[in-house]
């Protein structure tokens, strides 16, 4: 049934269901619960192939899939906040080993102190460790990137965060399109450089000494940034075979003005309905690794000013990481840059908030930082 | 030669560790993948790109060999493929760091065998304590002093608690009695779920001894009942080595550099302990009864 009422986890559940992994190992934890649950009773109502392996932490939840992963098949997790911190030291451990793992994120803030709800802190924290992240601004496109992230990984051989805000789109019921049916589109997993086989003895995660460690760190690099040409085939596959597709798959604009909003995630739903109203563009950043650079540069040509809000805080630099590593991206540029953090721990990102945001443009000094709560 | 393990590794002369894990590995044959953790087995037989493995391995991190088994094996049944699944890694690997991932395991009852090469304390790192380190020795973070006397604490009994997850096979085994390894190695891979065999094997550098006397000093262990070789199956205790009377616990402990500082009075408590623990075994085993 493609047109559905049904919560974001449950939508997202579905599809990951249709992409066949054949182990998924699950930990609950607050916001991203429902999306293992969903797919547990699926299991106990005998229509989930895969098997479930029920760990003991959010660590060997990723040491499972890693191990899984390296035998050749597709393995999958889902995760929030402590728990996508507590897999840190594994996370780049499966990039490294060049892993095409999928992950859902299900953005929560972390402590302390102790917060169960959304913003980006977690997944941010991660942001070079490897993986590609992807940031849904709705429960559909949580659904079509969770099924993208599947080929993207398995074409790149990078493992893929598929992040999507713990609540707003987690637990909110909206209709989606959930495919019945999606065989054409991700092809069954075939691994040739990479798997634990007696009949093919492998050695794999070894250690390595200098000159070959860092010649391994900048292949991994490369891999990363290259995998921006996939992430966009991937998307435009997708749009052709689906009728759905979201800018060119790494960046989303919409609407237009001399100032520009940069955002990631649902809170771009808000933010789209101001710029309208206000008359200034949004460019919602779908794709934050690899960092769509060029497509960021290209979009901002020409802005008078430009206002990055977004759920994540350097701490210690001040305003979030897109603000920071946008600047460098439009160094040079006549554009005037500031950032707006907010929304961290779940503070409620209003309309009318966001219109004072808008409002303010013409006071924000380059480089000025703002919090919500200040 | 080994068709499993290559020489070349750059293991010390002398180590028992690595005698252990390719005796083991030869007991189960080639049909087997094995799950290892950050430790001196890891680091002296994969320098990348080479590799001393002839047989399937992978290393991902210090404290998940046994979760990492989990996703293998489970992947393994999924692709309907057969083989042993061996998670390895010593006593910092498996006792303390990775002991949540080794009893996640063994409750999940994944077909893994999970063996402790355990050299009673972290060595890859310099010889620093761990909970198998036994009490009185003296490492780099438990050294021996003017007023403290190495490590302050007994051995962790770490069979007792993975026997405690009611599995169907656990064992000690040492580099001294080989036959015993491998036919505890061929025991437990009868049995299908958790299985656990915790090996003594001496560190040359760790434990400042001689290469040449890493298996007789893994006898001696025995000998003294300071390292009784026995099995839990089912529940049910049987010591595999037994010994009429226990040597005097220095026939062990002298010669060996972490042992050098102890007094009279600490020796005569190592002796005690290894005879009360040894004289429980061996009434749990007269007795019959059913631990677990
Ligand atoms: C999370 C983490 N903490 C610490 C280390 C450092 N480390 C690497 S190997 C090792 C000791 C290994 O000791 P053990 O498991 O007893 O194996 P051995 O080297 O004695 O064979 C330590 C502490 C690490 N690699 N990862």
């Amino acid at each position: 049934m493609p047109n559905q009422i049904i919560e974001g986890s449950q939508a997202v559940a579905k599809m990951v269901r249709l992409c066949k992994p054949k182990v998924l190992a699950m930990y609950p934890i607050t916001p991203s619960t429902h999306i293992p649950e969903t797919l547990a009773q699926m299991k106990a109502n005998g229509e989930l192939d895969g098997t479930i392996i029920r760990v003991e932490s959010e660590f060997s939840a990723l040491s499972a899939c890693i191990g899984a992963s390296s035998t050749g098949v597709r393995a999958y997790t889902a995760t929030s906040s402590q728990g996508l911190a507590l897999m840190h030291e594994l996370l780049f451990a499966t990039a490294g080993m060049r892993l095409p793992i999928v992950i859902n994120v299900v953005n929560r803030a972390l402590s302390a102190p102790l917060n169960i709800f959304n913003d980006h802190q977690d997944s941010m924290s991660e942001r070079d460790s490897g993986w590609i992240q992807l940031y849904a601004g709705t429960n559909q496109e949580a659904v079509d990137m969770t099924v993208q992230a599947f080929r993207i990984a398995e074409e790149c051989l990078l493992p893929v965060m598929v992040c999507m805000d713990g609540f707003y789109l987690s637990h909110t019921y909206e209709v989606v399109d959930v495919p019945d049916d999606i065989k054409g589109f991700l092809p069954d997993y075939q691994p040739e450089h990479c798997y634990l086989d007696p009949n093919k003895p492998m050695t794999i995660g070894t250690w390595a000494m200098p000159e070959p460690y860092m010649k391994l760190r900048k292949e991994l690099n490369d891999a990363a940034e290259k995998s921006v040409g996939t992430i966009q085939k991937v998307h435009d596959d997708y749009a052709k075979a689906f009728g759905r597709g979201y800018g060119d798959g790494l960046i989303e604009v919409t609407g237009e003005g001399s100032t520009a909003i940069v955002s990631i995630g649902s809170v771009c739903q808000n933010i789209e309905a101001v710029a309208k109203e206000k008359g200034m563009q949004l460019v919602r950043v779908r794709c934050f690794r690899p960092f769509p650079r060029q497509q960021l540069i290209g979009a901002l040509k020409g802005k008078k000013s430009i206002i990055v809000i977004e759920k994540n805080a350097a701490l210690g630099l001040g305003g979030g990481a897109m603000f920071h590593e946008l600047r460098s991206a439009l160094k040079g540029s006549d554009a005037k840059i500031a950032c707006y953090v907010v929304g961290l721990g779940g503070v409620d990102v209003t309309l009318d908030y966001l219109r004072k945001v808008a409002d303010s443009a013409d006071s924000l000094g380059d480089g000025e930082v703002r919090w919500q709560n200040e | 030669m080994s068709d499993i393990l290559a020489p070349g590794h750059t293991a010390c002369a002398g180590c028992g560790e690595i005698i252990g894990e390719r005796v083991v590995l030869e007991a189960i044959g080639k049909n087997v993948v094995v799950c290892q953790a950050t430790g001196c087995m890891e680091i002296t037989t994969t320098s990348f790109p080479t590799t001393a493995w002839k047989v399937p391995w992978i290393h991902v991190t210090f404290e998940n060999a046994s979760a990492v088994a989990s996703g293998v094996a489970e992947a393994l049944a999924q692709q309907g493929k057969k083989a042993t699944v061996v998670a390895i890694g010593g006593d910092g690997g498996m006792m303390d760091i990775g002991f949540q991932a080794l009893s996640g395991a063994m409750e999940r009852g994944h077909n893994i065998l999970h063996v402790i090469t355990d050299n009673e304390a972290y060595m890859n790192t310099g010889i620093q304590r761990s909970s198998g380190t036994p009490k009185y020795a003296s490492t780099t973070t438990s050294p021996a002093g003017s007023v403290l006397p190495g490590k302050g604490e007994w051995k962790k009994d770490i069979l007792m608690v993975c026997a405690a997850h009611h599995i169907p096979y656990a064992a000690t085994a040492s580099v001294g009695y080989l036959d015993d390894l491998k036919a505890k190695v061929k025991k437990a891979m009868e049995y299908e779920g958790p299985k656990v065999i915790q090996v003594l094997t001496p560190c040359v550098p760790g434990w400042g001894t001689d290469p040449s006397k890493t298996v007789s000093l893994a006898k001696s262990a025995v000998e003294t009942g300071i390292w009784p070789l026995y099995e839990i199956e089912h529940g049910k205790v049987k010591i595999t080595h037994k010994t009429k009377e226990l040597r005097p616990p220095e026939e062990y402990l002298t010669g060996q550099k972490r042992f050098k500082h102890l007094k009279p009075e600490h020796i005569a408590a190592i002796g005690e302990h290894a005879k009360a623990n040894y004289e429980r075994l061996l009434s749990l085993e007269t007795s019959s009864l059913q631990l677990f």
